[in-house]
């Protein structure tokens, strides 16, 4: 793959309701990450928008924000899922010969609408929708397959949650700022069991946006690049029950890509730091077995060990993760954005020391269909 | 930096009213076989996969993962584009850059629509704004209707001008066996007749003038896939691939209030940037043949004009002269475009097709007889999206 | 100056009519009539689906022999649910489950009714209990229940 990189990041606050409307966020995000990359609108040759219709409550989402993604006059198109797929495009099209510089840009209002109806219907009409099924039941419903399967339990996915809200309190754009311990968890009201209220992640509001340039445009900015070494997309079945739910096959093909781009041989060795998507707490411990920082079975054994903690070998989810924010499909965006500020140096208190390979990682789909990852290095 | 591209296939299934012997899942699954078999490749040869939708429209949220079991998807790179009515042309785009990206070979846009199933002005109304211009919209005719008043005024159109438009375009559809609207009574009769009918039955109902039953595109239920691949492979899988020799899409536009009813700006701007790039100085010498996505008659005299073809006021001229029929110097529409074949999410992404099978000589009935050298796609949705797509015979320099 | 904030409340319905298609219809069709559950087997893999597939996104391939499943089947994975937005027609808490059929490939979803929640397990046999109208959709199944055997 031809050089490309990460020039500018920019993101808004996450909150669980905010005044602005859909354009106003992602003017927020689009003016920050452009700052951060020292340079004008007149500097981006193309954009990439990412929302969702369901969502936003509004056929054709891209047409909202347009003016807002400052794409007067300029290629632009819409990516409807995970901003690590708007990420995907955003850089194909800074690889193809037409642009040097995409700005992508992520938004999503989950307060204006009904998480578990968009959710429910996520599900095929004719013979799941109807049962009311949503993202929170069949996440319920993985993990309890994962429990039966490997022996975790509700106490391995609370230590998650609690390792993750300890880092949100470090994260100044977190949204849940707040140490909880284990008993917390247990104690917390039931959802859909096994999943208790601090298992899963909060409804948010926000945007993100990003730069991404090739190595031409490079000459555009003054900061030193964070560069894309690998990158991957991979989707499995959708019927819910067709494939089993306590592995993630996609989630392997797509890092064996993106580690292979990137000449990673030894994950949990020779990644700094990690950034995945923790919808509810038991998906943590699957990612960890999907990204091959653990093995099959064993992504309890992983948290308990210590090993992703803040002062671990790998931390994860430094940010606090989803389940401390969860602007829905910004999400993914999001975790590229903090793992570019971890190699940079400038992630204040939640700065893992001396980063300089990170990944990122982002779904869509119901119980993690598809995946998205990014290996990023100085 | 970047790999030249070319489409080496194109399926599409027969375009119908309502398709109830499949669900959409499964009519995605028809357009990939036709697809895939036209480029003689299997899904195995696919590298990645491009699908997209108007969620609304079908009541499906996430369709990228609701359709990846038809689709040909699983265990492949699969996201879903979506842009309103480009998103035919947008997920074509979104295709091509995969390719010349240089990250995957072979890359399967697809599109699709069951429109029997929805109710597509409801779902419209839904695009605009919630509080300035959704309590009063009329869904789409509305706003044509507003678009085609305007033009009409400002160049003395007429009313025949739009059904001359119509008449040819069912026409055309005459020879594409996969059109929905087969207008088979029409076959043999003088083109000045045809329009008299139009312009004067009765049963042509004026729906909101000067826009008549006739001036308006069909709802289908469709799908349409196109195999797009990089140099690398491109001419080992097709005897003539048609090479993206430039796209460019614009879209300037969230309120409707904003729009020029005067000239389509973006259509303008979007064709200006393609033809610069690709060094096209005369428009109408140069390009062979257009599959104008159009989506109501008034589009093909106006949008012409905007696109550079010919000046402000002469699309009628460029018509009635005979320069867009099949033995004319611009053959627009071959396969009686949007307005014989409408299955919304496919339609821009069948004018991709269209366009390159003729590049291709693969058109079968309604392949033009002169030479292609040069076959120019659009696409159109709202709030004024354009987007553009030249697919030419020789590999771009 | 102090701007009161306006929230406008609107719902989106568009209403919609889904073509369940021939596959599906035959799946539905043996439920409302018959009270049977079919699924079909890929000539390929093997693989016996249900809900049935009109190809096998696996192998690419039509499945046409449809195949005669039992009503019985184990759970797989259950989840007992405290909230409802309407949908399903059944009180709060739901129980779900991911039941494997017998006869039947991977797990098929659906409710688990007639036992107290505390009582569900992972490996529990289960029998599926069929509404008393049937209208030809997946709520023609009304619930799975314990079986006793």
């Amino acid at each position: 793959m031809e050089k490309v990189g990460i020039v500018g990041v920019g993101q808004t606050k996450y909150e669980r309701k905010k005044e602005d409307t859909f354009a106003e966020l992602v003017f927020e995000a689009c003016t920050g990450a452009l700052a951060d990359a020292g340079v004008g609108i007149e500097d981006i040759d193309n954009v990439v928008t990412v929302s969702n219709d369901f969502w936003d409550g509004r056929t054709i989402s891209s047409m909202a924000v347009m003016d807002a993604a400052g794409s007067w006059d300029k290629d632009i198109s819409t990516v409807e899922g995970d901003g690590v797929f708007g990420a995907m495009y955003g850089m194909m099209r800074a690889l193809s010969g037409s642009f040097d510089t995409t700005l992508v840009v992520a938004h999503v209002k989950g307060s204006e609408g009904n998480m578990n109806l968009i959710t429910n219907a996520m599900f095929d009409p004719i013979f799941q929708r109807q049962l009311g099924i949503d993202a929170t039941s069949s996440a319920a419903l993985q993990a309890r397959s994962y429990m039966e399967k490997t022996g975790a339990t509700e106490e391995d996915f609370a230590r998650v949650s609690v390792k993750n809200h300890g880092n949100g309190v470090n994260n100044p754009f977190a949204q849940i700022q707040k140490k909880i311990s284990v008993d917390d968890v247990m104690k917390s009201r039931k959802i859909s069991e096994p999943l208790k209220l601090f298992d899963c992640s909060p409804i948010t509001d926000g945007a993100a946006a990003i730069v991404i340039s090739n190595e031409k445009g490079m000459k555009r900015f003054k900061k030193d690049p964070v560069w894309i070494l690998g990158a991957a997309h991979i989707s499995d079945s959708y019927t819910l029950g067709y494939r089993d739910l306590t592995s993630s096959p996609a989630l392997e093909a797509a890092v064996k890509k993106a580690y292979g781009m990137a000449g990673i041989t030894d994950p949990l060795k020779e990644l700094d730091v990690v950034e995945l998507a923790d919808v509810y707490s038991y998906m943590e411990l699957l990612w960890y077995e999907g990204l091959g920082l653990a093995p099959k079975g064993k992504g309890a054994d992983l948290i308990r060990s210590g090993a992703t903690a803040m002062d671990g070998d790998l931390p994860v989810n430094p940010s606090g993760g989803l389940l401390c924010a969860h602007p829905v499909l910004v999400a993914g965006l999001a975790r590229i954005i903090e793992a570019t500020l971890q190699i940079r140096g400038e992630a204040g208190d939640r700065q893992v020391k001396g980063a300089n390979k990170a990944l990122a990682h982002g779904i869509n789909g119901p119980c993690g269909q598809a995946h998205g990852v990014f290996v990023l290095g100085s | 930096m970047g790999k030249r591209v070319a489409v080496v296939g194109f399926g599409q299934t027969i375009g119908r009213s309502s398709r109830k012997d499949v669900n959409g899942v499964e009519i995605i699954n028809e357009a990939v076989v036709a697809a895939l078999a036209d480029a003689e490749l299997t899904i195995d040869d696919i590298d990645a996969i491009v699908i997209g939708n108007m969620d609304h429209f079908e009541g499906i949220n996430y369709v990228d993962s609701w359709s990846v079991e038809g689709s040909g998807g699983v265990m492949k790179p699969i996201f879903k584009v979506t842009t309103g009515g480009t998103t035919g042309s947008s997920v074509a785009m979104c295709a091509y850059y995969h390719a010349a990206s240089g990250m995957f070979d072979r890359v399967l846009a697809i599109g699709w629509e069951k429109n029997s199933e929805s109710d597509t002005t409801g779902a419209i109304i839904t695009a605009f704004d919630p509080f300035w211009e959704r309590p009063n919209i009329g869904g789409a005719i509305a706003g044509l209707a507003v678009e085609a008043s305007k033009y009409m005024s400002n160049y003395g159109v007429t009313e025949r001008d739009g059904a001359r438009v119509a008449v040819r375009e069912r026409l055309h559809a005459l020879n594409n066996p996969y059109a929905h609207l087969h207008q088979e009574w029409m076959k043999g009769m003088e083109v000045d007749q045809l329009v008299e009918l139009l312009v004067t039955s009765e049963q042509n109902q004026v729906l909101a003038y000067p826009l008549r039953m006739s001036d308006m595109c069909p709802r289908t239920d469709g799908a349409a896939a196109v195999v797009f691949a990089s140099e690398d492979v491109a001419e080992k899988i097709a005897p003539i691939p048609a090479w993206v020799v430039a796209t460019a899409n614009r879209h300037d536009y969230v309120y409707l209030g904003d729009l020029n009813w005067d000239v389509n700006e973006t259509l303008r701007d979007a064709s200006r940037k393609v033809f610069e790039k690709a060094g096209i100085k005369e428009p109408l010498k140069e390009i062979d043949v257009c599959e104008l996505y159009m989506p109501y008659s008034y589009a093909g005299l106006k949008w012409m004009e905007n696109i550079g073809f010919c000046g402000p006021g002469e699309g009628p001229k460029l018509l009635w002269d005979g320069t867009t029929d099949m033995d004319g110097e611009l053959p627009v529409n071959p396969s009686g475009g949007v307005m014989s074949y409408n299955a919304i999410g496919a339609t821009a992404l069948i004018r991709v097709g269209e366009a390159a099978i003729q590049v291709m000589r693969k058109a079968g009935t309604r392949q033009v007889q002169k030479d292609v050298n040069y076959a120019l796609s659009t696409g159109f949705g709202g709030c004024s999206w354009a987007d553009v797509m030249l697919l030419g015979k020789n590999k771009p320099a | 100056m102090d701007v009161e904030n306006i929230i406008y409340h609107g719902r989106i319905k568009v209403p919609y009519k889904w073509y369940v298609g021939e596959t599906g219809s035959r799946f539905f069709i043996g439920l409302r009539d018959d009270k049977e559950i079919w699924g079909n087997r890929c000539p390929k893999c093997d693989r016996v689906y249900v809900p049935p597939v009109k190809t096998c996104w696996e192998c690419f391939v039509p499945t046409e022999e449809w195949v005669q499943l039992k009503d019985t089947g184990t759970v797989e994975s259950f989840t007992v649910t405290h909230y409802s937005e309407g949908v399903a027609p059944k009180d709060v808490p739901i129980i779900y489950g991911l039941i494997k059929i017998d006869g039947a490939d991977g797990s098929f979803l659906h409710f688990i009714g007639d036992v107290e929640p505390g009582e569900v397990s992972a490996g529990m046999r289960v029998k599926a209990v069929f509404a008393e109208e049937r209208t030809g959709s997946i709520l023609d199944i009304k619930h799975f229940a314990p079986s006793n055997e």
